[in-house]
């Protein structure tokens, strides 16, 4: 298996003093869908901005597709797309422009990148608005365009730095789509988010960074093996005046007709239901408290945060 | 890359520049056509007329020379600092710096650009000036060759002053408090003889008397200092102050963090 990304011993230290990557390693496997996540200033960004050309490293090795940044920039560069976290775009130019002008920067003749841009934009369901001024794009369709813009030269890693945020469902769903659909085709991606749901269903493999360093690096479904009671939330009726006890499981009552249970990897729901049912209480419906990466990605932090702070 | 994959980088970055300042032209095209259209009329007609000869030519002949390169220096400069920083405070210069292409590149891709629009600039500042003088030519050569040297010249400083500004104002400080007094005592509205020797001795440090000066001999054959010095000048300047350009690039100085 070809290694798409290798970053080895990383390290960043900002004019400021401030130390943004202690030395991080890890690798993302060519075809895989990675996620790299982190809380704010954990350090995703700057490790995608070195691996971007964006910010210089202060040491480290990063190889993309076996090119190394440092001494074969040319051939790492034209196998990676970056989707920015913020809007980069010329917004005084139009929509097609900043395709075909992006493409040139590849060296792609103008009329490969004209049939270039119509496919993206096509796809991305941009067309229409290829001769509008970019700035009078919606949020999703600036983000689209960011997308496209970064397909242009066709490159076989694409990263893309939180590209859901701020978009409204409808479209983060369709963005899944295309994005599972280009994973499919061969295209390896690394993305970045906060929704841990989106990181969830899409992706196969896991990177949590936290204060400069990589504190997990496995696959999604190892990790979520990790994770050892969930709490469900069940509303029940009718309405109870005190918490009902259940054997084996820890119960608490939110209101008079909601119950919070904490269900252990080894339990199951069952005996949950026949319980309750035994004291004449049905439940109407049952929920997830929170995404079960998201209690996952909490305590690992946690727990990292307290080796931070010597607790 | 290959190198036609390198000309059509180069090419995409010519071409987006003067898309970008032909379609704001009336902010870039019309103001200097219309300054020095005042320029002709106040100084060439209405009070050249009571000044007479200068250096052996009528008044109006000898200060278009000058106002013409004034144009150029102007305007290769502005064009690339203020597009280059516009590209550093919009991010997109982030779409050149992930792309494969290479700094000197960019940099000559910047540099033409800044370029087109001076001598564009120039063109027009020429024809507009056929209204109020003949214009001679001395020698063509001299002429193309040491123009197209001083827009390449100052639309590297522009791209210098770009990578070291981070705000407007910085944009605007080199060409109003540098560039303009220098052109002004650059031998634009007379000639260096009028001035004391002291004098003349401190405006041979001044850079922009030799560009005026030879591209005034292009055109009237008479020059203030000497033309093969000035060329070396030009020349030296352009490769010094393009290495400069080319490290500070390399090094991501202003541009990468």
């Amino acid at each position: 298996m070809t290694t798409a990304l290798s970053i080895k011993d990383l390290r960043k230290v900002y004019g400021n003093g401030f130390e943004a990557l202690k030395g991080i390693s890890f690798e993302v496997e060519e075809g895989d869908f990675f996620a790299l996540l982190g809380p704010n200033g954990a350090g995703k960004s700057t490790t995608l901005g070195i691996v971007s050309s964006l910010v210089n490293k202060t040491t480290g090795k990063v190889e993309v597709f076996g090119h190394d940044l440092d001494h074969n920039a040319t051939l790492a560069k034209c196998e990676l797309g970056v989707v920015p976290q913020e809007f980069n775009f010329n917004m005084f130019e139009k929509v097609e422009d900043i395709l075909t002008t992006q493409a040139g920067y590849y060296g792609i003749s103008a009329e490969d990148a004209k049939e270039r841009a119509e496919f993206y934009l096509r796809k991305l369901g941009l067309w229409d608005k290829r001769d509008q001024v970019s700035r009078m794009l919606s949020g999703g369709m600036k983000r689209r365009l960011m997308i496209a813009r970064a397909l242009m030269h066709e490159p076989r890693l694409l990263i893309l730095d939180e590209p859901t945020a701020g978009v409204d469902i409808e479209l983060r769903r369709s963005m899944w789509e295309f994005l599972t659909e280009l994973n499919a085709e061969g295209t390896t991606i690394i993305l970045t988010t906060h929704y841990l749901e989106e990181a969830e269903s899409l992706c196969r493999n896991i990177g949590i960074i936290d204060h400069g360093t990589i504190i997990e690096n496995t696959s999604i479904r190892k990790l979520l093996k990790q994770l050892n009671t969930e709490t469900f939330i069940l509303d029940i009726s009718p309405v109870q005046s005190s918490c009902p006890a259940l054997e084996g499981y820890k119960v608490a009552m939110e209101g008079d007709h909601t119950l919070l249970i904490d269900v252990k990897k080894t339990q199951g729901l069952t005996s949950v239901f026949s319980q309750l049912a035994e004291q004449g209480i049905e439940v109407t419906s049952m929920r997830n408290k929170s995404n079960r990466l998201e209690e996952l990605f909490i305590s690992l932090v946690d727990k990292n945060l307290g080796g931070q702070t010597g607790e | 890359m290959n190198n036609n994959q390198l000309f059509i980088a180069f090419w995409t970055i010519v071409v987006r520049e003067i898309r970008r300042f032909t379609r704001i032209w009336g902010q870039t095209l019309l103001p200097p056509a219309i300054t020095m259209t005042l320029y002709f009329i106040i100084f060439g007609n209405l009070i050249g007329s009571r000044i007479g000869e200068m250096g052996g030519f009528d008044y109006m002949e000898f200060i278009v020379p000058g106002l013409i390169m004034m144009s150029v220096i102007t305007n290769s400069y502005s064009n690339v600092v203020s597009s280059f920083y516009s590209t550093k405070f919009q991010r997109h210069i982030e779409e050149l710096l992930v792309s494969p292409t290479p700094n000197w590149i960019i940099l000559t891709g910047y540099v033409i650009g800044g370029s087109v629009r001076g001598l564009l600039v120039g063109l027009i500042v020429t024809l507009l000036s056929l209204f109020f003088t003949d214009l001679h030519i001395h020698n063509f050569f001299v002429i193309t060759s040491v123009v197209l040297l001083t827009a390449i010249l100052f639309s590297i400083g522009g791209f210098i002053n770009a990578i070291y500004a981070n705000s407007f104002d910085h944009v605007s400080i080199i060409p109003t408090f540098v560039l303009t007094p220098l052109t002004y005592l650059g031998g634009v509205f007379y000639s260096i003889a009028l001035l004391p020797e002291f004098w003349q001795g401190v405006s041979q440090i001044n850079p922009i008397l030799y560009m005026v000066n030879t591209f005034r001999y292009g055109i009237l054959g008479v020059s203030d200092i000497s033309i093969g010095f000035a060329y070396s000048m030009i020349i030296g300047f352009i490769v010094v102050l393009f290495s400069f350009a080319m490290y500070l690039l390399n090094t991501g100085k202003g541009i990468r963090d």
